[in-house]
């Protein structure tokens, strides 16, 4: 898929998706897609990596976890504030500095936004961005991005349709960021209130990059490529608005009649109440395999990051 | 002073050496003088509000005795008076006439507006980028990302 291949994000820092060029997001779904091929690695072999989660995580923390082993390093952290200094008052500024001599890279999760991008201005050694609060969290538009580019074998025009929270969901805001580095069009559905913020639409019209915004989930089924469904947020919303929406944005499985044969449906996951279980049995539904791209994803990062010289082959 | 001197800064009294901000918008002045921190240095200062201006109807005016802003105090300004003139004053008269400059990048003038920005829990500076665009002026939080057009700014 593409010819220029290189290690432009040897030793650096990975804190918001906006530092990414459409090289270098190339560079790493080549390195997903050749992980996924062959998952025996030594990339790591005699690293330590840091996994400081300051909050709780499921997918994210274990599947760099096993990322980290699969590449044959180590692994030592945290999986919560409760048995750090934090407790004791201690700043994260000193946690990551005295952490950062330990160890060869930093996965950090934290309830604050912003908190990766402090981490980076003070260790020596690469901060990986697991989740700032409601910020960012590239490795999960990593995923997201080689899930749209294995299901569809390209990502250049694709007809992409988002649905749900696009106001607060911190997910498909940096997606729509990586992806406005290749030719797209977007489609966004979602309920008045949590509508796209309108400096990512002005950034957008800025790019050149087409859109259009609709309110009806089935009117958008026919043009899609990928579906990127996302969680409504519950706390946003009274309890009877909730209900409504939910039914509304909820993808059924008989919506797919209209769909194009290789249209795919994808989902940050966990998933709530925005795809109709019976979706999960057909060709359509992209989501498992999604998560499992977690995993190589992650892979693919911690190789470039600390390997100067990686092999391509 | 000259009659020419006496002419031109009639509305507020005269300052022998100092720095005039003219030019601030119309209730900016009290910001500016908050923000800068000058009422808290034992400088003497005079202020003018809501004065008639040719260019702007209304426009708020500050001297300060003996006193020159630095780089980063000139930043600060010109946030919160874009258009400002800053007269450097010499034995009443104008030594330099400095136009405003909207800076790239602040930092430590506001704290982040998210109240979940680590800024707000650890011992840092806030750092915010400035991109202006036609109509008005947005800064986006270096840390937690977040964007605030100037008008919730100025509501402060």
């Amino acid at each position: 898929m593409f010819s220029e291949i290189q290690n432009q994000l040897f030793n650096s820092h990975i804190i918001s998706v906006s530092q990414f060029n459409r090289s270098m997001l190339e560079t790493l779904i080549d390195m997903t897609a050749r992980m996924k091929r062959n998952v025996i690695s030594n990339a790591l072999s005699g690293k330590i990596i840091g996994s400081c989660f300051m909050e709780p995580s499921t997918r994210t923390r274990l599947s760099f976890d096993v990322a980290i082993k699969r590449l044959g390093g180590q692994v030592i952290g945290f999986d919560n504030s409760i048995s750090t200094s934090s407790q004791k008052g201690e700043t994260l500024s000193d946690s990551i500095q005295v952490i950062a001599s330990y160890v060869d890279a930093i996965v950090l999760r934290h309830p604050n936004e912003g908190a990766a991008y402090l981490a980076s201005k003070l260790s020596k050694v690469p901060i990986i961005n697991a989740g700032d609060g409601a910020n960012q969290h590239p490795t999960q538009t990593l995923l997201d991005l080689f899930s749209i580019y294995e299901s569809q074998k390209k990502i250049d025009g694709l007809t992409i349709v988002c649905v749900g929270d696009l106001k607060y969901g911190r997910t498909v805001h940096s997606l729509i960021c990586a992806l406005s580095c290749f030719k797209i069009h977007f489609v966004f559905v979602a309920p008045e209130a949590l509508h796209l913020p309108i400096n990512i639409r002005e950034d957008l019209d800025k790019q050149g990059i087409s859109y259009e915004i609709q309110n009806n989930l089935e009117a958008a089924v026919p043009q899609a490529d990928i579906f990127y469904m996302t969680r409504i947020q519950q706390e946003r919303l009274d309890e009877i608005e909730y209900k409504y929406i939910t039914l509304k944005y909820l993808f059924q499985a008989e919506m797919l009649k209209y769909a194009k044969p290789t249209m795919k449906i994808l989902h940050p996951l966990p998933r709530l109440n925005e795809i109709e279980v019976a979706v999960d049995n057909t060709p359509f539904a992209y989501y498992f395999q999604q998560a499992s791209n977690g995993m190589y994803a992650r892979m693919a990062l911690l190789t470039v990051l600390l390997n100067k010289q990686v092999d391509w082959s | 002073m000259t009659d020419a001197t006496k002419t031109k800064i009639q509305q507020v009294e005269a300052i022998c050496h100092g720095t005039v901000i003219d030019h601030i918008p119309a209730g900016q002045g009290l910001k500016i003088l908050q923000h800068l921190q000058l009422l808290g240095a034992k400088t003497r200062i005079t202020v003018g509000f809501n004065l008639p201006s040719r260019l702007m109807e209304l426009k708020d005016l500050i001297k300060i005795e003996s006193r020159l802003f630095t780089k980063k105090e000139a930043d600060k300004l010109a946030i919160f008076a874009p258009n400002a003139t800053i007269n450097i004053i010499h034995n009443y008269q104008v030594l330099q006439k400095d136009q405003m400059k909207l800076p790239k990048y602040i930092e430590g003038i506001f704290s982040c507006l998210n109240l979940n920005c680590i800024t707000h829990k650890e011992p840092v500076l806030s750092e915010f980028k400035l991109v202006k665009n036609d109509q008005s002026t947005c800064l986006t939080c270096i840390y937690c990302e977040s964007r605030f057009a100037q008008d919730l700014w100025d509501k402060i």
